[in-house]
């Protein structure tokens, strides 16, 4: 069975009490359905998904992008880094 | 190029030292300093998280979209995470060019594509209770 790594930051990783988990890849399962497994077994996350963009690889993707085995999948949640004195 | 997200103290020095070269007539360097307040509420204390292998990636993107649009020299960034206690340094920014204008302007930009993208959080705590900050509003 093929399968993610998932990485939870911030206020999301909070909420599920977990920075990382690991997710079952089925046939054709996006950024966006690997969210819905993890809201399945993190109810608490639920509603999130319109806030939270995807990264896989590191790297920015559209909830669309079709997650392969060995991936590791990161849930972005808005960000503020920075300072607010600018 | 430096690219860095590092739980220890910053290191103004080694930022702006970094981009130190013969042809830069100019450094910028900017500081993210832990404020005591926000909107009205009196803060205690911050708490930084990363996505560190990405948020480097991310700074050394935007690091290279800046140097070709702008033409500067070198730039190096330094963001910390973990516990950050009111006056510390949360980010550095430092960019070298051949004249200043270039230099203050690169350093802005770099700030603000900073806050838009590199997967970075902060956490406000106050007095009665604390909040994950969504986006720099």
């Amino acid at each position: 069975m093929s399968s993610a790594k998932v990485r939870l930051f911030a206020g999301l990783a909070e909420l599920a009490g977990t920075r990382e988990a690991e997710v079952e890849l089925g046939e054709g399962l996006t950024a966006a359905g690997v969210f819905d497994v993890l809201v399945q077994r993190y109810p608490s996350l639920a509603g999130f998904e319109a806030i939270v963009r995807f990264a896989v690889n590191s790297a920015y993707v559209p909830a669309s992008h079709p997650v392969r085995d060995g991936d590791e999948v990161a849930l972005i949640p808005p960000v503020s880094g920075g300072s607010r004195a600018v | 190029m430096l690219f860095e997200v590092t739980a220890d103290e910053l290191d103004p020095g080694r930022v702006a030292e970094h981009v130190r070269r013969d042809d830069a007539g100019a450094i910028a360097l900017f500081y993210g300093v832990v404020r005591d307040h926000n909107r009205g509420r009196r803060v205690m204390h911050l708490e930084y998280d990363a996505y560190p292998e990405m948020a480097t990636k991310v700074m050394r993107q935007i690091a290279a979209e800046v140097k070709e649009r702008f033409g500067v020299a070198e730039i190096a960034i330094q963001h910390r995470t973990g516990r950050l206690e009111i006056g510390e340094t949360s980010l550095l920014v430092a960019v070298s060019s051949a004249h200043r204008k270039e230099a203050f302007e690169a350093c802005q930009a770099l700030v603000d594509r900073f806050k838009e993208t590199v997967p970075v959080w902060k956490k406000e705590v106050f007095e009665d209770g604390e909040e994950w900050v969504e986006g720099d509003h």
